[in-house]
C-alpha cells in the first residue's frame, strides 16, 4: 500500500482540492488568451505561469478539457524521428514526460514499454536504418534489430505475417512509452490553474479582432475579451481559427481513428507498429488493446467512425497476432488530424502580430504535448521563437524549407 | 436446489434435449436453448461472477445481453457472456478475473482496503519513488483486465456477407414487428433484426402472461412469417450505424454489412437499476431480468420476492412472480401505486407500500432481506429476491450514431430522440411509447413512413403516442451513510466515487466519465450512464439536458475481431511469365502487390547467382520481366497538353516514334515517379510508371484531367500488357531473328520506339538503356507475353542468354548511376537534388510542380553524387542509409551501395550537402556500429560514362542485323 493512499482512511475524495475551478465569468481582458483546452493549450498555460510568471491567462475551450485529440490518441510517446529537427524536439518532450508525474503530483502512468516499428520491405528497412542512424547520431536509444531479436521480445508475434509481407526487421526504440493521455491534460490544467490561470470550458471563439495588423482580442460566445497575445492550439479545428485572420496554412484535415478491445489480463508489454500493415497496438494498464491505423484516405472535418477502419485494422492485426481473433472490439472513435505536407508541425509567430500558432499536429501531437507547451510559452513570453521550434515556422512553406518527417510520422505513432 | 418452473407459454428452452457443461468445476445440466446464466440460476447458483475491482459476488442484474459481471473463460475464448451465450455440450467454463476460484476469490481482499482506493486513486500514488512505478504498474495491470488470452490460440475468421434492403428495422419487439409489417405492406424489402434468438421482445417477456395480447402476438408473428418480403435476422445486433445507413449487423454466423435505404430504430429501452446500499447482492435484479428468466427459460428468480417499483411495470412483474408460485412479500412503490396492474396485485393480497424508499439490501453471499422506509419509518423484510423496476434509458446508440440528438422529457423522466436524420425513424419505447397498443401504432406509422421515404412519397404527419405518465423515477438513487451503492457494475463505481470526481472538478459528463471510468466497461454504460447523468445533474444543480450525455460510439455490444476482420484477402499479382520464373528457380520478392524474381538461384549462392546474371547482361544478353511497371495509355485531343503538364520534360514536341524519360514531381517539386513515355501518334501516348506508383499515379492523373478540364482519356493498362527488357551486347542479334523490324541504328536509333511483330504477335519496342547496354524494352499483350518470353529464351540459348532479376538490375543501373525513385530520393528530393536538372524544362508555361521548382533551383542545398569506397574490406561495407559525417555533423547519407562485379569496386550513390559534392571530395561514412570508413566522390556513370555501349556502332556488333 503506497503511503500516499493512507490518508483516504479518514479523508473523503470529495474533500480533495478541485483540479479545475468552478465556472466563473470571463474577465474583460487577459494578457494571453489560449484557444484550445487540450494538452497543448494546458501545457502552454502551465509553462507561461510556471516559467515566465505570466498568469493573467485564459484558456478557452469550446468543449471540455482534453476532449479533442488529447483524449482520442493512442497515447504513444517516442522520439525516434527522421530529421534532426524532429529528433531534438521530440527527445526534449520525452524527457519532460518522464518527470511529469512528480511535477504534477499526479500519476500520468508514464510507462516505458519499448517500441518496435516493423519493416516488411527492403525500402522500409532502409527507412528504419536511416532513422536509427539519425537517432543514434543525436544520442537517442534507437537501433535496427533483426527478426530473432524481435521474436525474443515479442514471442507471440507471427513473424511470417501469415505468409505474406513477413517481418524483415524493426526499428527498436527502448524509451518508447505510453501514458494516460487525459491525466496529462488534467495535470497541466491543475498546475496552471493553481498558478492563477483561468480555464473556461464550453467557451467558443467566434472571431479574433485585429487593429493595424495586431491582435487586440477575441470574440467568444460569452462576450469579447481584450488580449494582445492569442495562441491557437486547436489541432483539427485550426482552419476554423486561421481563417478568422485570413492566414493561409497548408493544413488538411484527415480523420484518424482508433479502437479498443474488451479488457484482458496483461500479455503485451511492448508497443508494436507496422506501417505496411497499418497497425499499431499497445495494451493499456486497464487491459484493453489500444489500436490504430493510418489516417483515413480522404479529407473530412468529422469525428464519425467508419466500418472500413475497424474491418481493415482487425484483419491486418491478425497477420501479426492471430490469437487476437478471439477478442472483441469494444469501442471505436475518431479524431481530426491536422496534417501538413511535410508531416512536421507548424509552430511559432505568424504575420499577424500577437497571434501565435501551434498546429499541424497530424498524428503526432500527444507525444509533443510537454515540449510544445514549453516552447510555445517561451515564444509567447519573449515574442520570439524558441530555438527548438524555429525549423517549424509557418513561413517555411513559402521559403521551401520543409522538414521531411513523412518517413517517421505518417503511420508510426 | 432447482429453480426450473413448469413450462411457460413462450419458453425458449427445449426440455427434450439437455446440455451438460462444467462451471467452476461443477457439472451443470441445462436445456437446449438455455444461456449459461439461466442454466446456472436454474441449478440454484446465485453467485455467477465477481466484480471488476472489489471482487464482490455478483449474480444476474439486467439479463439483457449486457451483464458484464457474468463473464466466463473457456480454454479457447476469453470474456464469454453468460447472459448471451448458450452453453456448449461438455464445455468447461470458469469465471474471469478471479484469483483462486469464484467461491474463494483472493481478489476480494481489495475490498478490505477499499477505503484507501478512492475514485482515481491510481492518479494519486505509485509514481514516487519513480523506480517503483513499474512494479506497481505491473500489479495494477494484473488486477485489471477480465479474461485471459492464450497467445498460442490460432486465427479465427468468419466470412462476411453483404445485404441490401429497402427498410431495416432494428429491434423486433412489438413496435419493431409492427413497423416491419407496415413497411412490407407497402411492397418494399424489409430486414427485421433482433439480438435475441426469437422475435417478440418485451411483448414476450414483459407481457408473457397477458392473455388479452395473445391474439395480437400471434397476428404479428404469423404475418411476419408469411410475408416474403420480410427477412428476419435474429441473434444479431447492429454493432454500428455508420454513414449512409450502413449497418454492421453482427450475427453469430458473422458480420452482415447491411445497406438500407431507410432505417427504423425500435431498440427499446434498457431497464436501469436502483442505486442503494448493496444493490449488487446476488438476488437483487431488474424486474425485466426476472421476467426474462421466467418467460424465456422457465427459471424462478427467487422464492420470496420484494418488488421495488416506480412504475406500472413493477406490478406486472409481481403478477408474473405470483403466477409462477413465487411469494411476493411486498411491493415497495416509490410513489402512489395506482395503475391497471396494481388492482390485481392488491387483490392477490400483496402488501403495497406507497411512498417507499429503499435503504439497503442485506445478505452475506446473496440477498437475505431488505431494509426500507415507508413514510420515513424504517422497516425490513426477509427475501431472497429483490426486483427493481425504477425506470428506463433509451437503447439509443444507433440513433446517436446516425446523428440524432436526445432531449429529456420531464413527464416521462426519460430521454427521447429529437430531429431524426433523413431516412431514420424511431418507434416504441425508445420513443417514449409504453402502452402495447400504442407501441404497435407507433411502429406502424414509423414502418409506413420508412417505406414511403424509400418510394420518394411524402410521409404523413406522425401521431404522438408518447406516454403521459412517468415510467422512470427521476432520481432512483438512495445514498447510505455506509456506502456500497453501486452505479456502474462493470467498473464497481459507487455514489461516493462520482461525488468525489465531481467535487474535484470533473463536473462535465465527459470528464466525469474519464476520471471515474463510468460507462467505460464492456457494457459501455447501458445500465449506468443514466444514473450517472442524474447524479451529476443533481449535484451541479443543472437540468438533464444541460448535463448532456456521453457519445454512444460503435460497438453497440463488443464485437468479435474474427467477425469484423472477415476472411483474409491479400491479393497478389503475378506476371504472365510467373510459371517460367518458378521453373527457372526464381527467388521471389514482394514488390507492392506483385511478386518479382529477385534473382534466379542458378549458382551456389545468392551473390554468385546475381553476379552471373550481371555478367550475362554485360557480356552476352539478359532478359528481365518488367511487366510490373505501371502502364498508362493516354489519348485524345489534349493528350500532348496533359503529358506536358504532368511531366517535367516537354512531351508535346516529342516526335511520333520517339521515347523520352518521364519524371514527375508533386506540387512541392518533390520527385514522385519516373518512367518512359512514347508517342504513338499526335494524340496518343503511352507511359510507364514505377511498379509501386501505378495505381496512385493513375488516380492522381485522372483527378488532374478533371481538374484541368482536358479532353483526354487515360487508361490503366498495367495488367493488360506484359513487358520485358532484353539487354546486352547480343540483344540486337538475338532479337533480329524474332522480328522483321529493322533494328539497325539508322532505322531504330537509341531512345526510339517502334511497333512491329515479335514472335508473330504485335509489340511495342523501346530502345532504352536503364542497365547501360544495348537494350530493347518489349511490350506485348499479357496473353502473348509468356510466349514471347519463351521464344526469346529458347533462341537466346545460343547467345548465352540468362534471365535476370531485380537485384541484378539494381546493380547494373547503379553502375550507370541511374536513380530508383523512393530509394535514391526521399520525401523532399527535387530533380535538382537528384542531379537531373536536364529533366526539368522550365520553358514550358506550366507543369505540375513548376512554381515550386523555380524557387527550389535557387535554394539547392544537397545533391545526389556517386562515390566509391576507398577501402574494400568486406566488414567495412556500409549499408544503405548509413550517414555521411563531416566534422561531427551529418552531411548526407548513402542511398544506394553495391559491390560492382564489373568494376571490381564498391560504388554507391549518396545524397550529400553541396559543400562536399565535388568530384574527389572525401566522404566519411559512419557504419552502423559507429566505425568510420572513407569514400570519395566520383563522376557518374561509373560504367561506360560516354554511353557507347547502349548505342553501339554497327561495326562494334560484328555487322549484326
Amino acid at each position: 500500500m503506497p503511503l500516499r493512499l493512507l490518508k483516504y482512511a479518514w479523508k473523503k475524495s470529495e474533500d480533495e482540492p478541485r483540479f479545475f475551478p468552478e465556472e466563473k465569468p470571463l474577465k474583460t481582458s487577459y494578457d494571453v488568451v489560449i484557444i484550445g483546452g487540450g494538452g497543448h493549450g494546458m501545457a502552454c498555460a502551465y509553462y507561461l505561469a510556471k516559467e515566465h510568471g505570466i498568469t493573467n491567462v485564459a484558456v478557452l475551450e469550446q468543449g471540455y478539457i482534453g476532449g479533442g485529440n488529447t483524449g482520442r490518441n493512442t497515447t504513444i510517446v517516442r522520439s525516434n524521428y527522421l530529421t534532426s529537427e524532429g529528433v531534438k524536439f521530440y527527445d526534449e518532450s520525452l524527457k519532460l514526460f518522464e518527470d511529469l508525474s512528480t511535477d504534477f503530483d499526479l500519476n500520468i502512468f508514464y510507462s516505458t514499454r519499448g517500441h518496435f516499428t516493423l519493416a516488411h520491405t527492403d525500402s522500409a528497412m532502409r527507412t528504419m536504418r536511416w532513422r536509427a542512424e539519425v537517432n543514434k547520431h543525436h544520442g537517442i536509444d534507437s537501433e535496427v534489430v533483426d527478426v530473432d531479436t524481435i521474436q525474443k521480445e515479442v514471442p507471440y508475434m507471427d513473424m511470417s505475417c501469415n505468409g505474406q509481407h513477413p517481418v524483415m526487421g524493426a526499428l527498436y526504440h527502448a524509451p518508447g512509452s505510453v501514458a494516460r493521455h487525459d491525466a496529462v491534460a488534467w495535470g497541466y490544467a491543475r498546475g496552471a490553474q493553481m498558478r492563477g490561470v483561468e480555464i473556461h470550458q464550453k467557451t467558443k471563439v467566434s472571431d479574433i479582432k485585429t487593429k493595424s495588423g495586431k491582435v487586440v482580442g477575441v470574440q467568444t460566445d460569452r462576450g469579447f475579451i481584450e488580449a494582445n497575445s492569442v495562441v491557437s492550439m486547436v489541432a483539427g479545428s485550426t482552419p476554423r481559427i486561421t481563417e478568422m485572420l485570413e492566414i493561409e496554412t497548408p493544413i488538411e484535415i484527415f480523420p484518424l481513428q482508433a479502437c479498443v478491445t474488451e479488457p484482458v489480463k496483461p500479455f503485451m508489454d511492448t508497443i508494436v507498429v507496422s506501417g505496411s500493415l497499418h497497425v499499431y497496438v499497445s495494451q493499456s494498464s486497464r487491459g484493453e488493446l489500444v489500436m490504430g491505423a493510418s489516417v483515413d484516405p480522404a479529407e473530412l472535418h468529422s469525428t464519425r467512425s467508419t466500418l472500413d477502419f475497424v474491418e481493415g485494422l482487425t484483419d491486418q492485426m491478425m497477420d501479426l497476432f492471430p490469437f487476437t481473433s478471439r477478442l472483441k472490439i469494444m469501442r471505436q472513435w475518431a479524431g481530426m488530424s491536422d496534417i501538413t505536407p511535410d508531416f512536421a508541425p507548424i509552430m511559432g509567430k505568424t504575420d499577424v502580430d500577437g497571434f501565435y500558432l501551434d498546429a499541424g499536429w497530424g498524428t503526432w501531437g500527444f507525444k509533443a504535448t510537454p515540449i510544445s507547451g514549453k516552447t510555445m510559452a517561451y515564444t509567447v513570453a519573449n515574442d520570439r521563437p524558441h530555438e527548438l521550434i524555429k525549423p517549424f515556422s509557418l513561413d517555411r512553406y513559402a521559403n521551401f524549407e520543409l522538414v521531411g518527417e513523412k518517413g517517421a510520422a505518417s503511420v508510426g505513432h | 436446489m432447482m429453480r426450473r418452473l413448469s413450462p411457460q407459454p413462450l419458453e425458449w428452452i427445449n426440455r427434450s434435449q439437455s446440455v451438460t457443461f462444467v462451471f467452476e468445476g461443477e457439472e451443470i445440466k441445462g436445456f437446449d436453448g438455455d444461456v449459461i446464466s439461466s442454466a446456472l440460476w436454474a441449478q440454484g447458483h446465485k453467485v455467477l461472477g465477481r466484480s471488476f475491482k472489489y471482487h464482490r459476488r455478483r449474480g444476474l442484474l439486467s439479463f439483457a445481453n449486457h451483464d458484464i459481471n457474468v463473464m466466463l473463460q473457456t480454454a479457447d475464448t476469453p470474456n464469454v457472456r453468460g447472459d448471451v451465450v448458450q452453453p456448449e455440450q461438455g464445455q468447461t467454463y470458469k469465471a474471469v478475473n478471479t484469483f483462486g476460484s469464484l467461491a474463494q476469490d483472493k481478489g476480494a481482499l481489495v475490498e478490505w482496503i477499499s477505503k484507501f482506493l478512492p475514485v482515481g486513486f491510481y492518479y494519486k500514488a505509485f509514481y514516487s519513488p519513480k523506480f517503483l512505478f513499474p512494479k506497481w504498474e505491473r500489479l495494477i495491470r494484473e488486477m485489471a483486465g477480465l479474461g485471459t488470452v492464450d497467445t498460442s490460440w490460432g486465427e479465427r475468421r468468419q466470412p462476411k456477407r453483404y445485404r441490401h434492403c429497402d427498410v431495416a428495422v432494428i429491434g423486433a419487439g412489438p413496435s419493431g414487428m409492427a413497423a416491419a409489417i407496415a413497411a412490407a405492406k407497402q411492397g418494399v424489402d424489409v430486414c427485421l433484426i433482433d439480438e435475441n434468438p426469437y422475435i417478440g421482445g418485451s411483448l414476450d417477456y414483459q407481457y408473457a402472461n397477458e392473455e388479452a395480447l395473445e391474439v395480437t402476438r400471434d397476428d404479428l408473428k404469423t404475418t411476419i412469417a408469411e410475408m416474403d418480403n420480410i427477412q428476419v435476422i435474429t441473434s444479431a445486433f447492429v454493432a454500428g450505424f455508420y454513414g449512409d445507413n450502413w449497418l454492421a449487423v453482427n450475427s453469430q454466423q458473422g458480420l452482415i454489412k447491411l445497406s438500407a435505404q431507410s432505417v427504423v430504430v425500435a431498440t427499446g429501452v434498457f431497464e436501469q437499476p436502483a442505486v442503494f446500499r448493496n444493490n449488487d447482492l446476488p438476488g437483487v435484479m431488474n424486474a425485466s431480468a426476472a421476467q426474462r428468466l421466467m418467460a424465456r427459460y422457465a427459471v424462478a428468480p427467487c422464492k420470496e420476492a420484494v418488488v421495488l417499483t416506480a412504475n406500472p411495470e413493477g406490478y406486472r412483474a409481481a403478477l408474473d412472480l405470483i403466477k409462477n408460485g413465487v411469494v411476493v412479500k411486498a411491493i415497495l412503490d416509490t410513489g402512489c401505486g395506482e395503475n391497471s396492474w396494481s388492482v390485481p396485485v392488491k387483490q392477490a393480497g400483496i402488501p403495497v407500500f406507497e411512498n417507499a424508499a429503499i435503504i439497503e439490501a442485506k445478505g452475506r453471499k446473496a440477498l437475505q432481506g431488505v431494509v426500507y422506509a415507508v413514510n420515513g419509518v424504517q422497516q425490513s423484510l426477509d427475501c431472497d429476491g429483490l426486483l427493481m423496476s425504477v425506470g428506463w434509458a433509451p437503447a439509443g446508440a444507433p440513433l446517436y450514431q446516425a446523428g440524432s440528438k436526445f432531449a429529456y422529457n420531464a413527464i416521462l423522466e426519460q430521454l427521447l430522440p429529437q430531429e431524426l436524420p433523413q431516412g431514420v425513424f424511431a418507434c416504441g419505447r425508445i420513443n417514449g411509447v409504453f402502452e402495447i397498443v400504442d407501441q404497435i401504432k407507433d411502429g406502424q406509422q414509423a414502418g409506413m413512413a420508412a417505406a414511403l421515404a424509400v418510394q420518394d412519397k411524402s410521409v404523413p404527419d406522425f401521431t404522438d403516442y408518447t406516454a403521459t405518465r412517468a415510467h422512470s423515477h427521476s432520481y432512483p438513487i438512495w445514498q447510505h451513510p455506509k456506502g456500497k451503492e453501486f452505479i456502474d457494475f462493470d467498473e464497481d463505481i459507487q455514489i461516493k466515487d462520482l461525488k468525489g470526481a465531481i467535487a474535484q472538478g470533473f463536473d462535465n459528463i465527459e470528464l466525469m466519465k474519464r476520471f471515474s471510468t463510468i460507462g467505460m466497461g464492456p457494457s459501455q454504460g447501458k445500465h449506468s450512464n443514466m444514473n450517472g447523468i442524474r447524479l451529476l445533474a443533481k449535484l451541479t444543480g443543472k437540468s438533464i439536458d444541460q448535463t448532456g450525455s456521453t457519445t454512444a460510439r460503435p460497438m453497440f455490444h463488443p464485437t468479435e475481431v474474427s467477425h469484423l476482420a472477415g476472411m483474409r484477402f491479400r491479393p497478389e499479382r503475378l506476371t504472365p511469365m510467373h510459371a517460367f520464373h518458378q521453373q527457372a528457380k526464381a527467388k521471389f520478392m514482394e514488390a507492392g502487390v506483385w511478386l518479382r524474381p529477385e534473382y534466379y538461384a542458378t549458382e551456389s549462392s545468392r551473390e554468385a547467382s546475381i553476379a552471373a546474371e550481371v555478367a550475362a547482361v554485360r557480356n552476352a544478353v539478359g532478359l528481365i520481366d518488367v511487366s510490373t511497371l505501371g502502364k498508362l495509355e493516354v489519348f485524345g485531343r489534349d493528350s500532348a497538353e496533359l503529358m506536358d503538364r504532368l511531366y517535367t520534360m516537354r512531351m508535346s514536341n516529342m516526335a511520333v516514334g520517339a521515347s523520352r524519360y518521364a519524371l514527375m514531381v508533386d506540387d512541392s517539386g518533390v520527385v514522385i515517379d519516373d518512367g518512359v513515355a512514347v508517342r504513338y501518334s499526335d494524340e496518343h501516348f503511352y507511359v510507364t510508371t514505377t511498379t509501386s506508383t501505378s495505381d496512385s499515379a493513375y488516380r492522381m492523373i485522372q483527378k488532374k484531367v478533371i481538374e484541368w478540364g482536358l479532353k483526354v482519356t487515360v487508361l490503366n493498362r498495367t495488367g493488360q500488357i506484359g513487358a520485358m527488357n532484353l539487354a546486352g551486347p547480343n540483344s540486337r542479334q538475338l532479337l533480329s531473328q524474332l522480328t522483321d523490324l529493322d533494328l539497325s541504328n539508322e532505322a531504330f536509333p537509341y531512345l526510339a520506339m517502334r511497333q512491329a511483330k515479335v514472335c508473330g504477335v504485335d509489340a511495342t519496342f523501346i530502345r532504352v538503356g536503364f542497365v547501360g547496354e544495348l537494350g530493347y524494352e518489349i511490350h506485348v499483350s499479357a496473353q502473348d507475353a509468356e510466349h514471347v518470353w519463351q521464344q526469346i529464351m529458347l533462341l537466346g540459348e545460343s547467345f548465352a542468354i540468362k534471365p535476370f532479376g531485380v537485384e541484378a538490375q539494381r546493380q547494373l543501373r547503379l553502375e550507370k548511376g541511374h536513380i530508383i525513385v523512393g530509394q535514391d530520393t526521399d520525401g523532399l528530393t527535387n530533380p535538382f537534388e537528384a542531379n537531373m536538372p536536364w529533366a526539368v524544362h522550365f520553358k514550358k508555361t506550366y507543369f505540375l510542380g513548376k512554381p515550386s521548382l523555380v524557387r527550389l533551383k535557387t535554394l539547392q542545398k544537397r545533391i545526389l553524387v556517386g562515390f566509391e569506397l576507398l577501402s574494400a574490406a568486406a566488414d567495412d561495407m556500409p549499408l544503405e542509409s548509413n550517414l555521411i559525417i563531416d566534422d561531427g555533423e551529418m552531411v548526407g547519407r548513402v542511398t544506394s551501395i553495391g559491390r560492382s562485379a564489373t568494376l571490381q569496386k564498391v560504388i554507391g550513390l549518396a545524397m550529400v550537402e553541396l559543400a562536399c559534392s565535388q568530384v574527389d571530395s572525401e566522404l566519411t561514412i559512419k557504419l552502423s556500429d559507429g566505425r568510420m570508413v572513407s569514400a570519395k566522390v566520383v563522376k557518374t556513370p561509373f560504367y561506360d560514362p560516354q554511353g557507347l555501349l547502349q548505342k553501339p556502332q554497327e561495326s562494334a556488333l560484328g555487322g549484326a542485323a
